[in-house]
């Protein structure tokens, strides 16, 4: 079996690629850098886009690396069905791009927060979640300082109406996100956005505990099973 | 050459914890009576007479404002006031920015 290609963007100010990398790599895919201004997929078979600081949060988050010449190949893409997983900015960068609802806006609390975070995946019938159990509780690190989630109360009933609520946070909500919303998908289930960075838990070694490596071995699974 | 501005506000409906922050920053100043602060964007864009009104509409509503949570407003230096169906009404401090900075923008050509 060859390993599924999955791609690991870098936008300028990217800080978790190399984490992104390794967790595919842990979950027996073959990590395949991208680069923000090649407008070249690579032919792989999914993305993540790893969290940071990419274009230094200027104007918003994720608002000008959504149209980095990269993008404009991987919106169509997504929308015919390949799967993308978005980790903190590369959420927000999903939202700016309109593959997501709703919007990351500053914490209500207004301070940064980071520290191991309990949640629950709500949905498991994404390309990034088919590996847990419904209703897994798991803990990987949250750090962010725009991660409450926002949208209009409509955006949100249909979010919960369609299970595309991909998990929630437990145990204290960590910026003020409406509904405790942590991260959601779209509605083909295939582009999955997440607040929390399940790339800094594939492990017992590093982070809190291996929760998060199921995110990635969700979609090389998919992947695999697709090409079987 | 003309100087257009773009103000975006966070809508009203969401939550702006800056804004919060700064009125509650207030009365260790000394200041009371404010109820409530939103603290929003002002852009500032020199622009050729080639660049229509549409043109700069289409900048605020793809990249200087995300439409899901932000409303903006367009406004040229020669405009008495918005030029647009803003979505916001205009603050009571706004007028100080529609004065122009530069000679070179006081005689500027407009657009029609």
């Amino acid at each position: 079996m060859t390993p599924p290609r999955i791609g690991v963007v870098t936008f300028p100010g990217s800080l978790d690629d190399r984490d992104a990398a390794r967790a595919v790599r842990a979950a027996g895919g073959e990590s395949v850098p991208l680069w923000h201004a090649d407008a070249d997929l690579r032919d792989v078979a999914a993305v993540v886009l790893p969290g940071g600081f990419s274009y230094g949060d200027y104007l918003r988050c994720g608002a000008i690396a959504r149209f980095a010449p990269l993008m404009g190949e991987l919106i169509p893409a997504a929308q015919r069905g390949l799967p993308i997983l978005g980790i903190c900015n590369g959420f927000q960068i999903l939202c700016e791009a309109h593959l997501l609802a709703g919007a990351l806006t500053r914490n209500a609390h207004l301070r940064f927060r980071y520290r191991p975070q309990r949640l629950r995946i709500e949905s498991t019938s994404t390309a990034w979640t088919g590996a847990y159990g419904d209703g897994a509780e798991i803990v990987v690190p949250i750090k962010n300082m725009e991660g409450r989630y926002a949208a209009t109360a409509d955006t949100v009933r249909e979010l919960e109406a369609d299970g595309r609520v991909v998990a929630r946070y437990l145990g204290g909500n960590p910026n003020g996100s409406i509904a405790d919303i942590a991260g959601i998908a779209n509605a083909a289930g295939n582009v999955v956005g997440l607040m929390p960075h399940p790339e800094h838990a594939i492990d017992d070694v590093y982070g809190p505990g291996p929760d998060g490596l199921g995110f990635f071995t969700s979609a090389v699974t998919t992947l695999v099973g697709a090409a079987a | 050459m003309s100087r257009v501005f773009v103000d975006v506000m966070l809508k009203p409906e969401i939550l702006d914890p800056q804004g919060q922050a700064i009125a509650k920053a207030l009365p260790q100043l000394g200041i009371s009576g404010v109820r409530d602060v939103r603290a929003g964007k002002h852009f500032v864009l020199e622009v050729d007479d080639s660049v229509t009104e549409e043109t700069v509409r289409r900048i605020a509503d793809t990249l200087l404002a995300n439409p899901v949570i932000e409303d903006f407003a367009v406004r040229s230096s020669t405009d008495g006031g918005p030029s647009t169906d803003q979505r916001h009404p205009p603050s009571a401090g706004e007028g100080g920015a529609q004065r122009p900075r530069s000679p070179r923008s006081g005689v500027a050509d407009r657009r029609p």
